[in-house]
């Protein structure tokens, strides 16, 4: 799939200003006043932030609206409609907290549930498509929700959970790139079931319909190399996972470096927007099967 | 409706609502107004000639769809023609007459009004007709309008014209008029309603491509079954229920032995033979006679044969014959043998076995016989009778007509080779054993066809300064004596058609004009006249050195080829190198007349001819071509254009289509004549454009029943035709299995006769001009090394392209911009190609570097590409990193129009040795694998665009 | 609306012959010039007389080559546009209703009007068969030409598909594959018509025809076909006698 810059920026971000929401929501840490608008905003800022970014893909923004009504069905929609739930409740909830220095405490808990169900409803987009057997695997909420919650509590300061939630994460994560990977060939689609021609013999792809590109070979047929593709898991392994995990614990250990969670949040934040580059980049579409290899 | 969808088949359905509930769908209008108008005329994407509905909004070309009532497409277009819209309005179209002021080949030029266009070609042309006719060439392309453009050529009194079909296709043409009357190429079809076998040799596309493709669905759906031989499967080949990898040149041989196994088993149509064919007529078999070889007659002319009823000699048509194929005849102490000892003699013997070919055909023995058995199976086995009674040129009268469900197709693929012209006639000759031609399931001939060679036009060349030519300059020879030689024996013609080189060269040598007159040889010309050729280009045999011949220079200064003028719609390659460009409007804005005097779009059952007519006007400065020679012929005065009193006889095309006479009540239109209701023959009929437009833009005469097969003996179609004015009176003939003209240039060589070929040429005469069909390999293959040239290296046509003038097309050059070079697995691997790879590929002329392409359903010595796919920079208003111009490439940068020397210090033409015919396909390659560059090599320098470069973007929608 | 219909009333689709597609590419062309000129924005090109052209087209004919265990290798070429599944994932995936599969044919469109353009659509859809159209931003795909099947401005044989209409071959065939008579359904039976990627479980209503046996010309038995007319030695002559004695 093509890792389009909007699309990673946006789940990143919005997993961890839902992240962040999620712990607000239950009061840890219970801030009030300056403190929690600097929490909100921040929240805000990422949650919202990567929702914006998320419309910039979109050919027509000014009909966004109507993502919200298919809520049945869609996942998208589902997404749409949690995220929406979600940032206005806890905005009263936020409100209460800054203004008011109250703890509106059920309205947290739903909303800091919406938080979550926000992220689910992303992951589940992705998930949901069996035509990229890489996604779909239950693995996928997990991971997203295990990254949201980890890095939700590390922005909430959450030290302990922080980790114990790094420490997870990072364990989905390799369980998810070791059953991604062949989970194409896994999946029992290929070449001979996309033509219908396996029984004949062997099937390759001759010529490609056009000499000219289209859409389908921009947005699906991706190809990243594989020592690249190994480099990059390094980087988001280590950046991602084991630095931050270090520097959390560096900073338990001095009863809480801001300067080291600072450096967590920024290390963490880059590895895993290098993780959903290769979320995306790695993930391959059947209709790939259709066109030669390249 | 019957049952309900499958819950929880996936988690985004899990909790679905009760679907129809909510279910609410926009309204939509099913019935929205497609068009405001269609207007019905015929597409020229390509020579196949469909009718195509053009619908019209808001004045404007909106959607081509086929004429469902056309004869030739019915109602099927192909994406050439449905693309027609993108051509029509393609950013490359020429817009006003374009006067060189750069170099030639620069590509700069100025633009001009047509008033000082047409005095320029006056101030040229004139002085050459009053003195040296022959100094103007003038060569056609896709022309459509030959007997027109060939009239133009005759009053003007040159004999240096032709169209395109020398390097095209004409052994083909020329093998099936000598052998049976008729030929291939759009000419005939199997009768598609009836044939269970279908043997399609060397065929990527063809010219009627959309009734190919009709055909081929057809005999499908009726169960029929397709053999391809070919080295390629693609296409047709693609979905033939067999495939025969041919190695390339090797046709005729494959055939031969066919023929072998056939004649072995007995499984030849012997009824057939001696009745519809020369194979009973009696041969001089005596060596020491100076007629050895030639066809015995009776006084009036006609051959004699045996006849078996009374054992005495008789001439071939007399009522209650019974031809005898086995009788011999003494006389005057002459053995006479029927042709049919001399065929079986030969090819019974071993040397055509296949056991004996198949290692040089590519293809084993037992295969080819399984061929050869499936092919008899069908043609005796599966034959039948149609109850259609008929009366015979003898005047015996049928009472069915005998089905033999075998049928064959075939072109460039056995033609485009030095062997082509035999080859296609060791293909005429199998179809003919088989007794499969014009018979139900069989081959079938479309109107004017059959027509015997003798009824054919020789060719003319007799140039009188001033005056017209004393003829039609092209035609069938039928001995030394029709050669277009001049006193001296030189060559008459510019491409020395009808010479020695090339005896039989019906379609004259357009791919020898430019460097002939280069070289002046025969002869200096002073202009020469283009049409509809990109001869700088993917037209052309050794395309850097056309160039090169082109632009050159002698001591003077001056141009080698002095003047240039060519007419082209759009801004092609062959542009840059004109001094004069006269701009031609697009297909839809002009009139056409698609005339049975021409390469009429006859079915098998009916005549017919067709016309464009200007369905949108031109929105630029440009004039229908064949307009603008009615304009010249009129400012110049020549004769055919010209009334006793002066005045010019045609204002326009149109006024020629309709008011021009061959003969008397002969036109270019066959429809609407008189007051509308005659047919073929009638006087003028002022209305009759409009009665075609009313009509759909054709018009169709149905062949009656009783006439439908059997054609060449049949009395009724001889009837119907002389009434359609095909030709002016009954023409039955037999089939010449046995081609006496060549044994007539044989016999030439041998020593007999007035006019002698020169002595460097008599072996190669006396071999391959044999009037039985022979093998022999390519040329190539004796003049190069072909263990260091060991590849076959072909072309094919894309169903979606046409040569060059598809790129200029948006639609169509996202189909196929770039062209690889496909390579089968054995070479692939040997040379460890990767996907992505180059290849660097020679020829003993010249070389190229270009992408490879992996392809398992290919011949193991071939490799192919796409023909015309690579383009020149700055041509056709694309951007000049445009793929056809940086990864696209031509093979014809390989392929030269002569041989290489070797020993004898003669460079022989790189044509067939009997019609010209260019062997593109001889081409013989060695590859090796090198690092990309960063273009296709030979990368040639950009012209300039004058007409500039497309748009960025194309939201093509003309209504709301 | 998103969600599918529990059952259509027709089940409109195209059959689609492998073993007489000649891959002419006829009904890509066609198709974009139909589709261009109606149902909503037309398919655009970007960069069409440039260096890199790209169009939008609801229908591709690619190639394969399927190399047998025994006997050459073989080239079927493929065209392929929308399905139009019964369980269409294209449609449930879809945000904003604007995806949607109708009730009376089952003909999947979308309306462009509610489109955002957000692609999912197409991520969902396992063959390739909806493209996003780069000027109009919103998605594009097949529409069986419903503009022209039921189009009363049009004579009632040409209310089939544009792609249907100009296939030169008769690859392509146009029914109701709900109903167990119809033409198509026939063919479907009689030729073993098949599904494109069944595990995916979309259920398509279009089908394909498999090619039919390839290369099956026995060279072992010529069944009698060939047996000579005299044995060996006797050669011409022998063969002229017994022959021409025939006629
Ligand atoms: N390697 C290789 N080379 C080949 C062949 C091959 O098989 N292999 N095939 C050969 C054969 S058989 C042929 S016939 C030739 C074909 O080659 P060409 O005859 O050159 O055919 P095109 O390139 O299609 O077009 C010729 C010109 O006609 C112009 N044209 C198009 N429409 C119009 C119009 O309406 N009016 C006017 N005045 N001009 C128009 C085009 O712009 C173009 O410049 O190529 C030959 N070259
Ligand atoms: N779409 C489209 N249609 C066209 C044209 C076009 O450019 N585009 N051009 C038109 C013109 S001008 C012409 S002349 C016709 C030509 O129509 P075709 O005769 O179909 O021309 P080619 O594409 O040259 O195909 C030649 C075929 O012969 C095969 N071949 C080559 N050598 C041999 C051999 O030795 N033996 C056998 N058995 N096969 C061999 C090649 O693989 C190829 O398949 O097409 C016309 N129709
Ligand atoms: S075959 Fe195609 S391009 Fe040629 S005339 Fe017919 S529709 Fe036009
Ligand atoms: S038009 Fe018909 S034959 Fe041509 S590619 Fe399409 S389906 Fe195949
Ligand atoms: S083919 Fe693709 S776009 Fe068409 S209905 Fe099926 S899933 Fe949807
Ligand atoms: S691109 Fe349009 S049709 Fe597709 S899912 Fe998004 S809104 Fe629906
Ligand atoms: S049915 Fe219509 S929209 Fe669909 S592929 Fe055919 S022509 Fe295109
Ligand atoms: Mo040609």
């Amino acid at each position: 799939m093509h890792p389009a810059p909007s699309v990673i920026v946006f789940t990143t971000l919005s997993g961890l200003g839902f992240g962040l929401l999620f712990w607000l929501g239950l009061g840890l840490p219970t801030v009030t006043g300056w403190g929690a608008f600097f929490y909100f905003a921040l929240a805000y800022a990422l949650s919202v932030g990567g929702l914006l970014a998320s419309t910039f893909h979109l050919g027509h923004p000014e009909r966004a609206w109507r993502a919200f009504t298919q809520w049945r069905s869609s996942w998208l929609s589902r997404e749409g409609v949690c995220a929406v739930a979600a940032l206005i409740l806890l905005a009263f909830y936020g409100a209460g907290l800054v203004f008011f220095g109250t703890r509106w405490g059920t309205i947290g808990v739903i909303g800091s549930l919406l938080a979550l169900g926000t992220v689910f409803t992303t992951a589940m987009i992705y998930t949901q498509l069996k035509t990229v057997p890489r996604w779909n695997t239950p693995l996928t909420p997990a991971l997203f929700l295990s990254l949201s919650l980890a890095g939700g509590a590390l922005l909430a300061g959450q030290l302990t959970a922080a980790l114990t939630l790094l420490i997870a994460a990072a364990a989905v994560q390799v369980a998810w790139w070791l059953k991604g990977d062949g989970a194409l060939e896994r999946s029992g689609t290929d070449l001979a079931t996309a033509t219908g021609l396996g029984s004949i013999g062997a099937v390759r792809s001759f010529e490609p319909p056009h000499t000219g590109t289209n859409y389908l070979l921009k947005e699906f047929v991706y190809v990243v190399g594989r020592k690249h593709a190994l480099k990059l898991r390094a980087i988001a392994g280590v950046a991602g996972y084991v630095a931050p995990a270090l520097a959390i614990a560096g900073a338990v250990a001095l009863g809480g470096s801001v300067p080291l969670i600072i450096l967590a949040v920024l290390l963490h934040a880059g590895g895993i927007a290098a993780s959903r580059w290769l979320f995306f980049a790695e993930a391959e579409h059947v209709v790939g099967l259709y066109y030669p290899r390249s | 409706m019957e049952r309900a969808r499958l819950a929880g088949r996936d988690p985004a359905k899990s909790d679905d609502a009760p679907g129809s509930m909510t279910h609410t769908q926009p309204k939509l209008d099913l019935s929205p107004k497609v068009s405001d108008e269609v207007r019905q005329t015929t597409c020229y994407m390509c020579a196949c000639r469909c009718g195509i509905n053009v619908h019209m909004k808001d004045g404007k070309v909106a959607y081509i769809e086929g004429n469902r009532d056309h004869p030739v497409n019915q109602g099927v277009l192909c994406a050439k023609g449905s693309a027609g819209i993108m051509q029509h309005n393609a950013p490359s179209r020429l817009r006003k007459p374009l006067k060189r002021v750069g170099e030639r080949g620069s590509g700069e030029f100025e633009e001009i009004e047509w008033e000082e266009a047409l005095q320029i070609a006056c101030d040229w042309l004139e002085p050459i007709r009053r003195d040296n006719p022959e100094k103007l060439a003038f060569f056609t392309g896709r022309d459509q309008s030959q007997s027109f453009t060939s009239f133009w050529a005759q009053n003007f009194g040159t004999p240096n014209y032709a169209a395109h079909g020398g390097f095209c296709s004409v052994n083909m043409a020329a093998a099936g008029i000598y052998t049976m009357g008729g030929a291939f190429w759009e000419f005939g079809q199997p009768d598609w309603e009836r044939t269970k076998l279908f043997m399609l040799f060397g065929v990527a596309e063809d010219h009627d491509s959309n009734p190919i493709k009709i055909g081929i669905g057809k005999l499908k759906a009726n169960g029929g079954k397709i053999i391809g031989v070919n080295p390629i499967r693609t296409g047709y080949n693609a979905v033939a229920d067999e495939w025969v990898g041919i190695t390339p040149g090797t046709d005729g041989l494959f055939i031969l032995a066919l023929i072998h196994e056939l004649l072995k088993a007995g499984k030849i149509d012997l009824d057939y033979l001696a009745r519809y064919t020369n194979c009973p007529v009696l041969v001089n078999s005596d060596p020491a006679s100076p007629e050895y070889g030639l066809l015995l007659r009776d006084d009036d002319g006609k051959f004699l044969v045996i006849d078996r009823v009374t054992g005495k000699p008789a001439a071939f048509d007399q009522k209650g014959l019974r031809p005898s194929l086995s009788a011999t005849y003494e006389r005057d102490g002459i053995t006479h043998r029927p042709v049919m000892h001399l065929l079986a003699e030969r090819y019974l013997q071993e040397e055509y076995a296949p056991e004996a070919v198949a290692e040089r055909c590519g293809v084993s023995a037992p295969r080819i016989k399984a061929i050869a058995a499936e092919l008899a199976r069908v043609a005796f086995e599966e034959a039948f009778e149609l109850p259609i009674t008929w009366t015979d040129f003898r005047g015996e009268t049928h009472t069915s007509m005998q089905g033999r469900p075998v049928s064959f197709h075939s072109m460039r693929g056995i033609s485009a080779h030095s062997n082509g012209f035999q080859t296609c006639r060791s293909l005429h000759l199998l179809q003919i054993l088989l007794g499969s031609v014009e018979v139900p399931g069989g081959f079938r001939f479309k109107p004017p066809y059959p027509k015997p060679v003798s009824v054919h036009p020789k060719p003319h060349c007799k140039v009188t300064p001033g005056k017209p030519l004393d003829g039609p300059h092209l035609g069938f020879v039928q001995g030394p004596d029709d050669l277009a030689l001049k006193e001296d024996g030189t060559p008459a013609r510019i491409d020395k058609a009808f010479t020695w080189d090339n005896p039989m060269s019906s379609h004259g040598l357009m791919h020898m004009v430019i460097s002939n007159a280069y070289a002046g040889d025969p002869y200096k010309i002073d202009t020469l006249f283009m049409y509809m050729a990109n001869m700088s280009w993917n037209s052309t045999m050794n395309t850097s050195g056309v160039m090169k011949m082109l632009t050159d220079k002698d001591e003077s200064g001056e141009y080698v080829i002095p003047r240039i003028i060519y007419s082209d719609a759009y801004s092609s390659e062959m542009v840059a190198y004109a001094d004069l460009i006269l701009p031609d409007t697009t297909y839809l804005e002009r009139h056409d007349c698609i005339s049975l005097l021409d390469r009429p779009i006859c079915e098998a059952d009916a005549a017919a001819d067709a016309i464009r007519w200007p369905v949108v006007e031109p929105d630029r400065d440009v004039r229908g071509f064949q307009t603008v020679l009615v304009q010249l012929a009129n400012k110049m005065g020549l004769p055919g254009f010209t009334n006793e009193d002066g005045s010019a006889k045609y204002e326009d095309y149109a006024d020629y289509i309709t008011n021009h006479e061959r003969k008397p009540g002969i036109g270019p239109l066959a429809g609407f004549r008189g007051n509308g209701e005659s047919r073929g023959r009638g006087p003028v009929n002022p209305d009759q454009i409009d009665r075609y437009i009313e009509n759909g833009g054709f018009f169709v005469s149905h062949v009656p029943e009783e006439a439908s097969y059997m054609k060449p003996w049949n009395a009724d179609y001889q009837d119907w035709a002389v009434g359609m004015g095909l030709y002016d009176s009954p023409q039955p003939y037999i089939f010449d299995v046995y081609v006496e003209t060549m044994r007539k240039f044989q016999l030439a060589a041998e020593g007999h006769g007035d006019r002698q070929p020169p002595d460097h040429l008599r072996a190669r005469i006396k071999e391959t001009l044999d009037p039985l069909p022979i093998w022999y390999p390519p040329f190539e293959d004796g003049r190069v090394d072909t263990e260091d040239f060991p590849i076959h290296a072909l072309t094919q046509r894309p169903m979606a392209m046409y040569h060059s003038w598809g790129t200029q097309n948006a639609w169509l050059r996202q189909i196929h911009g770039h062209n690889p070079l496909y390579v089968p697995t054995g070479l692939w691997e040997q040379h460890g190609f990767k996907t992505g790879d180059w290849a660097r590929v020679s020829s003993a002329h010249g070389e190229i570097t270009v992408p490879v392409a992996h392809m398992a359903a290919l011949n193991e010595n071939t490799v192919w590409t796409w023909n015309a796919i690579g383009k020149r920079k700055g041509a056709w208003a694309l951007d000049e990193g445009a793929p056809e111009a940086t990864k696209g490439f031509l093979l014809n940068h390989l392929i030269h129009e002569l041989l290489p020397t070797k020993g004898d210090g003669h460079r022989w033409a790189n044509s067939d040795p009997i019609t010209g015919q260019a062997a593109w396909f001889d081409l013989r390659v060695k590859i090796e694998k090198v690092a990309a560059p960063a273009e296709a090599e030979p990368a040639i320098p950009p012209i300039n665009s004058p007409v500039g470069q497309g748009p960025e973007v194309l939201t093509w929608k003309v209504g709301k | 609306m998103t969600t599918l219909p529990d059952s259509t009333d027709k089940k409109l689709g195209l059959v689609i012959d492998l073993d007489t597609c000649v891959g002419c590419h006829a009904c890509v062309v066609s198709c974009k010039g139909w589709n261009t000129e109606n149902y909503g924005a037309p398919l655009s090109d970007t960069d069409p007389f440039g260096a890199e052209p790209a169009g939008t087209f609801l229908n591709r004919v690619h190639s394969y080559e399927v190399t047998p265990d025994e006997g050459p290798a073989q080239l079927i070429h493929f065209p392929k546009s929308c399905l139009h599944c019964e369980d269409a994932p294209c449609v449930t995936v879809c945000p904003t209703g604007a995806s949607y599969k109708r009730v009376e044919d089952g003909i999947v469109l979308v309306n462009e009007d509610h489109c955002i353009g957000c692609g999912l659509c197409a991520w969902a859809c396992p063959y390739g068969a909806r493209e996003m159209d780069a000027e109009a931003q919103v998605m594009k795909k097949c529409t069986l030409c419903v503009d022209r099947i039921y189009n009363e401005n049009l004579p009632e044989e040409d209310r089939v598909p544009s792609c249907v209409r100009t296939c030169p071959a008769g690859a392509r065939h146009f029914g109701d594959l709900g109903d167990p008579n119809s033409a198509v359904s026939l063919l479907v039976e009689e030729r073993g018509g098949m599904d494109l990627m069944p595990e995916q479980g979309t259920r398509p209503v279009n089908k394909y025809l498999p090619p039919r046996l390839k290369d099956t010309i026995s060279t072992s038995d010529t069944g009698g076909c060939l047996t000579p007319v005299v044995e060996e030695p006797k050669g011409f002559v022998g063969w002229l006698d017994k022959m021409l004695d025939k006629v």
